[in-house]
């Protein structure tokens, strides 16, 4: 029995951080769910990016191709690989609760904030690599299936780069949402309901709001403020790139804090 | 060793763990046992740190749970056998709990030979048997080679064989001196595992005691003894301090007496006897008898008997 178990030799932190890091890893990489919603993510953004380039140019007029923002539109993916991404979020720390697998992982690892802390960083830098070449993929995609020059553009263009890296941030903010929305429910259902809540609720009820409400509030939603790092032409009423993405990092922030807190309250 | 000190957990207005102390000593089985619902359950999640306790406190090894910096060194536990994700294999299940601990892969292939799960190693464990699953729970909960061992209803659901198997692998690692802490509800379970049983009910504790003595300490034992001489028989066993209890013509049950001097006295006296036995109370009577008012969950015909395939409390 006694052979074979690691000694206790290299209990320094920093070893412990790394073997929290690698278990981490381990687990989002030993889950179909992983590749499924990232398949998803890139399959949209592409396939979206393949349409819009076939189809869009035609039913554009002159003055609406001149005036449109094509790069917002090459990422018009996003609409859906933000469900995947949010999802993706959600479920890195709900499946530990929905299967139970969250005793055996704090029986193993009680310091519950450090390893809060762990898998938020393993799934953003994750998300991060996917997120940008995500990103990239859709915007080199939709160049290459344009028949026309009139909504081409270049990553040399002013902002175009910032808007297609800044997609993949959005992706990745999105979905520590959705990781701090799960830590907090705890399940998945219950998590994706309230991610799903928050990202189109807010927009129907603006429009039925006075036309001065949303002119002030709506720059502020969660998803116009996000919407803004990967917008190139920015509306007058709207924020500026990095302002709107401040905000939605502020609204990433406010369930992590909350888990953060909870987590070390609640009886696992 | 796990000790616990006024241990309490309250949810609401029902106290599910009640000013509970206990030790667990290394080097034998000690049975965790209580009606469904007792508490064991609530006990062992604060053991590890998982709920915390309204009062009192718990130390593995002379600290808490939660100061181990590579617990799975300390203790390996078994909770809940199902409880892993259903889509990953069981090999990076182990691998999963394993790297966080800093243990390496070899060990993993080494715990899956020992509870016999090589073959099924890569295969998703959501579709493993029960029987599978507790064999891969504990081969989690060998991991660190740990010197405590708390293992939550490990017989449950499982078929003779796999029962018997984690017997013998209790035993084997309680004889190798490690701390084996074992709940259950089956009394049945427990007097073929356990050298020592801590009983509760509702939360507080009935009994913490060797099996040996537990048996011993009950109401249940007496002396049966037949005769065709048993109103004689009755005269002078009465005489020599005995109760006596006449169950028929010929027998009689007797406390206070024990079977030898039964024997010498018929003989001195020219008396005969055609049976003459020591009857003891089973530990599933003796435990009936103590956790009779500690059942929660009571049977309309107020048996109290604890369901056989129950849940976990």
């Amino acid at each position: 029995m006694n052979a074979g178990a690691s000694p206790r030799s290299s209990s320094s932190s920093r070893s412990r951080v790394a073997g929290i890091l690698r278990s981490e890893c381990c687990k989002l990489r030993s889950v179909r769910s992983t590749y499924w919603t990232l398949f998803a993510a890139v399959a949209s953004n592409v396939g979206l990016a393949v349409l819009l380039a076939i189809f869009l140019p035609r039913q554009l007029s002159a003055h609406e191709k001149a005036t449109i923002d094509a790069v917002r539109v090459s990422l018009g993916g996003l609409h859906l690989s933000q469900i995947a991404f949010g999802v993706l979020g959600v479920l890195v720390i709900t499946s530990e609760y929905d299967t139970g697998m969250i005793r055996a992982t704090l029986g193993a690892v009680p310091r519950r904030r450090l390893l809060l802390a762990v898998k938020i960083i393993v799934f953003a830098v994750t998300a991060l690599v996917v997120g940008i070449a995500a990103g990239f993929a859709a915007y080199f995609v939709f160049q290459a299936f344009l028949t026309g020059d009139s909504l081409r553009t270049s990553l040399g263009d002013p902002n175009v780069l910032r808007a297609v890296i800044g997609s993949g941030l959005y992706l990745v903010v999105l979905g520590l949402f959705g990781l701090g929305l799960g830590a907090i429910a705890r399940s998945s259902a219950g998590a994706i309901a309230v991610l799903f809540a928050v990202l189109f609720v807010p927009s129907l009820i603006m429009a039925l709001l006075p036309h001065s409400w949303q002119t002030t509030i709506g720059p502020y939603l969660p998803t116009d403020a996000g919407g803004a790092i990967f917008t190139v032409h920015q509306d007058s009423g709207s924020l500026g790139a990095w302002s709107g993405f401040a905000v939605f990092c502020l609204y990433a922030t406010v369930p992590l804090v909350a888990a953060f807190v909870l987590i070390n309250r609640r009886d696992a | 060793m796990i000790e616990a000190s006024g241990l309490s957990k309250r949810y609401g207005a029902t106290m599910a763990v009640d000013n509970l102390s206990f030790s667990v000593p290394p080097g034998q089985v000690t049975g965790f046992l209580g009606p469904n619902g007792a508490g064991k359950s609530t006990t062992m999640r604060m053991v590890l740190g998982l709920d915390a306790p309204t009062s009192g406190s718990v130390t593995v090894n002379g600290q808490p749970y939660a100061a181990y910096r590579r617990p799975l060194f300390e203790v390996g536990a078994l909770l809940d056998a199902k409880a892993f994700h259903g889509g990953r294999s069981a090999y990076n299940h182990l691998l999963c709990l394993a790297l966080s601990n800093g243990i390496g892969r070899s060990r993993v292939d080494q715990v899956l030979d020992l509870v016999g799960l090589r073959s099924a190693a890569r295969k998703r464990a959501g579709g493993f048997s029960l029987g599978m699953a507790q064999r891969l729970g504990i081969a989690a909960a060998l991991l660190g080679d740990p010197p405590v061992l708390l293992l939550d209803e490990p017989v449950n659901g499982l078929d003779p064989e796999g029962v018997l198997w984690i017997r013998t692998l209790l035993k084997s690692l309680a004889a190798e001196g490690r701390t084996v802490f074992l709940s259950s509800h089956l009394m049945s379970e427990m007097a073929l595992t356990a050298d020592r049983l801590i009983i509760i009910g509702r939360g507080r504790l009935i009994a913490q005691t060797a099996v040996a003595d537990f048996l011993s300490g009950g109401t249940g034992n007496f002396v049966r003894v037949r005769s065709p001489q048993a109103g004689a028989l009755a005269t002078l066993l009465t005489r020599q301090g005995a109760v006596v209890v006449q169950q028929a013509d010929d027998t009689l049950h007797l406390t206070g007496v024990p079977c030898e001097a039964v024997g010498e006295l018929a003989r001195a006296n020219g008396l005969t006897l055609l049976e003459l036995s020591a009857r003891q109370a089973s530990l599933e009577e003796r435990y009936m008898e103590l956790t009779r008012d500690a059942v929660e969950y009571r049977t309309a015909k107020r048996a109290p008997a604890p369901s056989p395939n129950g849940g976990q409390s």
